[in-house]
């Protein structure tokens, strides 16, 4: 920030532009907010049917029990991991630039996991039974399975869920104080309270740095945990194509491959109806753009060994399942991985790419098209493809409950995100200007 | 009328007096806390819209009790999870893929999340009690909301025999603007 931050970005300037983000949006707001509102409207009747006449309506065609909603399940929780990785991991890494975006990717992570943390209910069928999955003493006796990886899975995700959440409203406190303290009215109250007395005295710093430091610590290893921990779903079984020691860093590199792709497809919308282009600048999504770099070369390489290891390692089935992912009935959706996922992300090597906003926003958007079918291949296809069953028929099909409700998962999400930009500082201010250079006397005054 | 809310005294404490100098630039506050503590002054308050290493090292605190907290809440969530994992499985002991009932392997990943889980829990705990409640004074030490935005701030309790010599030291030291509270 500091090295591309013009003269006239000041403490002052900072707090004002930001608090300016909460006044009115305008209509271009008002009219994502209403498409959001309206998807999620679509998801939720969707979802009432489902509720209402059971799992038949999903497209589920014996032996592919696993399909849209497991996709959308790893898709949203990938989402989440960029946010982590840039508030907490380039924290600890004290890399300036993060400061400008890392709070919009923040609010990605909770909202994706809470759009994420809805799928697995929804699969399970009887909805309203989801409690079971909690241990509690009950009078069964039973508790769940320790040694099923669904289970580390709901305490991974419940923990990313708490740790996420908690994290960004720590870093919240002290920009609702700055908030408070140029508000009026109704809000002025709102961030009195939300602000818990935060008033930016040696004390509060002194206790608040060192706690942030030991969250952002604490978060690190979790985040690397947490998709290692939802590929484990899927590499504790025998299926093959599911059943690779590759799967822990290939999903958690494709996680945050995905996920700031997402942050780059939010942010582009975001500094134009804020008018926040002073403070994220071409240098921060050129950064963003250097990390989906990076990862989706980690993707594309991990792609690579996956087809290898099927070749050299022998094995008919393995093979064959390779074989059919890539010239089966789903050739398709292997094709757009491919493609999205595997070519794409060469263009960034172009700097001419990587600095321009409207180009990086349209390869985002085909990152996240390719993540979406990356997950849809590993689960759908290779289940489609297994071979323990030679009877069963594999002709999957989404229905219009699984659309309805994939795209009422982002109305979900949307909504919550837009909401969240609107009515909280959606950049840092006390982090922004921590790399700002500080006000100083004048070296003539000084003397 | 005053026997009727004893809570006011907690909630509503009468202010601090003392001096509340307001800083524009960080080297002047910086400056003044130096002169401050040669005075001997220990108790006053620092306000900046950032945290800054350099009010760090001329206040020249001890670490925060934080990384307490964090400690024994994680050590705590992992004994928990070991707990519970093995508790369970014995309590309703059903063999899974030929392996032992307690098998640690899988068991480590549920004590991961929960060292993570109460680790950063009882930080948020540490932090809150700490910088939150347990801040001596807090409300009663006079504030300016512009130390939110781009001005430090630093509050000396002082009775009114001493104000003016520590008026003149902020002063000295670059204050922008001294005024009594």
């Amino acid at each position: 920030m500091a090295d591309t931050a013009p003269a006239r970005v000041t403490y002052d300037f900072v707090t004002r532009a930001i608090a300016r983000t909460l006044g009115n949006p305008g209509k271009g707001y008002f009219a994502l907010l209403a498409a959001a509102v309206a998807l999620l409207a679509v998801g939720i009747v969707c979802l009432l049917f489902l509720l209402r006449y059971g799992l038949g309506l999903a497209g589920y065609s014996h032996p592919v029990y696993w399909a849209v909603y497991i996709t959308c399940f790893v898709f949203w929780v990938g989402i989440a991991h960029s946010g982590t990785l840039i508030s907490a991991i380039l924290f600890l890494f004290r890399s300036g630039w993060r400061t400008a975006v890392y709070r919009t990717a923040e609010a990605m992570t909770v909202f994706a996991v809470m759009t994420a943390g809805l799928f697995p209910l929804i699969h399970i069928g009887r909805q309203w039974y989801f409690y079971w999955l909690i241990p509690y003493p009950n009078e069964r006796g039973l508790w769940p399975n320790f040694k099923s990886p669904l289970i580390w899975d709901e305490f991974a995700i419940g923990t990313y869920f708490t740790v996420s959440t908690v994290f960004l409203i720590m870093g919240l406190i002290p920009d609702i104080a700055a908030v408070r303290d140029l508000a009026t009215g109704w809000r002025k109250k709102l961030y009195a309270i939300t602000a818990v007395g935060w008033r930016g005295t040696n004390e509060q710093w002194r206790h608040y740095t060192r706690g942030y430091l030991y969250l952002a610590a604490l978060a690190t290893p979790l985040v690397l945990s947490v998709h290692s921990v939802v590929s484990w779903d899927f590499a504790m079984a025998l299926v093959p194509g599911w059943h690779a020691t590759l799967f822990a860093p290939y999903f958690v590199a494709g996680a945050i491959y995905s996920g700031v792709a997402m942050v780059i497809t939010l942010l582009v919308p975001i500094r134009k109806l804020f008018h926040l282009e002073e403070l994220i600048t071409v240098h921060h999504f050129e950064n963003l753009a250097k990390l989906c770099l990076l990862t989706g070369m980690i993707v594309s390489m991990s792609y690579f060994t996956e087809n290898f290891t099927a070749w050299f390692g022998g094995n008919p089935h393995e093979r064959a399942a390779f074989w059919y992912r890539a010239f089966g009935p789903f050739w398709w959706a292997s094709w757009t991985m491919n493609i999205c996922n595997g070519l794409l992300p060469w263009l960034l090597w172009s700097k001419k790419v990587r600095t321009s906003v409207i180009a990086l926003f349209v390869v985002s958007i085909f990152v996240n098209i390719g993540m979406w079918f990356e997950r849809f291949v590993i689960i759908v296809v290779s289940l489609a493809g297994e071979p323990f069953e030679r009877f069963a028929n594999a002709t999957y099909n989404p229905t219009w409950a699984d659309w309805g409700i994939m795209a009422g998962s982002f109305g979900w999400f949307f909504m919550w995100f837009l909401l969240f930009v609107k009515n909280f500082p959606a950049v840092s201010i006390s982090e922004v200007k921590e790399v700002l250079p500080a006000p100083k006397r004048a070296k003539a005054v000084a003397t | 009328m005053k026997v009727l809310n004893p809570l006011a005294a907690i909630f509503h404490p009468p202010p601090t007096p003392g001096l509340l100098a307001v800083f524009g630039h960080l080297d002047a506050a910086v400056d003044a806390i130096g002169r401050l503590r040669a005075a001997g002054h220990t108790d006053f308050t620092v306000y900046s819209p950032v945290p800054r290493h350099e009010l760090e090292d001329a206040l020249d605190q001890p670490v925060s009790p934080v990384r307490m907290f964090t400690l024994v809440g994680g050590i705590a969530g992992c004994a928990i999870g070991a707990w519970i994992t093995l508790y369970m499985s014995y309590d309703w002991p059903v063999v899974v893929g030929g392996k032992p009932i307690g098998s640690i392997p899988p068991y480590v990943v549920i004590m991961f999340e929960m060292t993570v889980l109460f680790g950063a829990l009882s930080t948020i705990l540490g932090i809150a009690f700490n910088a939150l409640f347990a801040a001596r004074r807090l409300g009663t030490v006079a504030y300016d909301p512009r130390f939110t935005n781009d001005k430090f701030g630093i509050f000396v309790p002082s009775e009114s025999a001493r104000a003016g010599q520590v008026e003149s030291l902020l002063r000295g030291a670059g204050a922008e603007e001294v005024r009594r509270a």
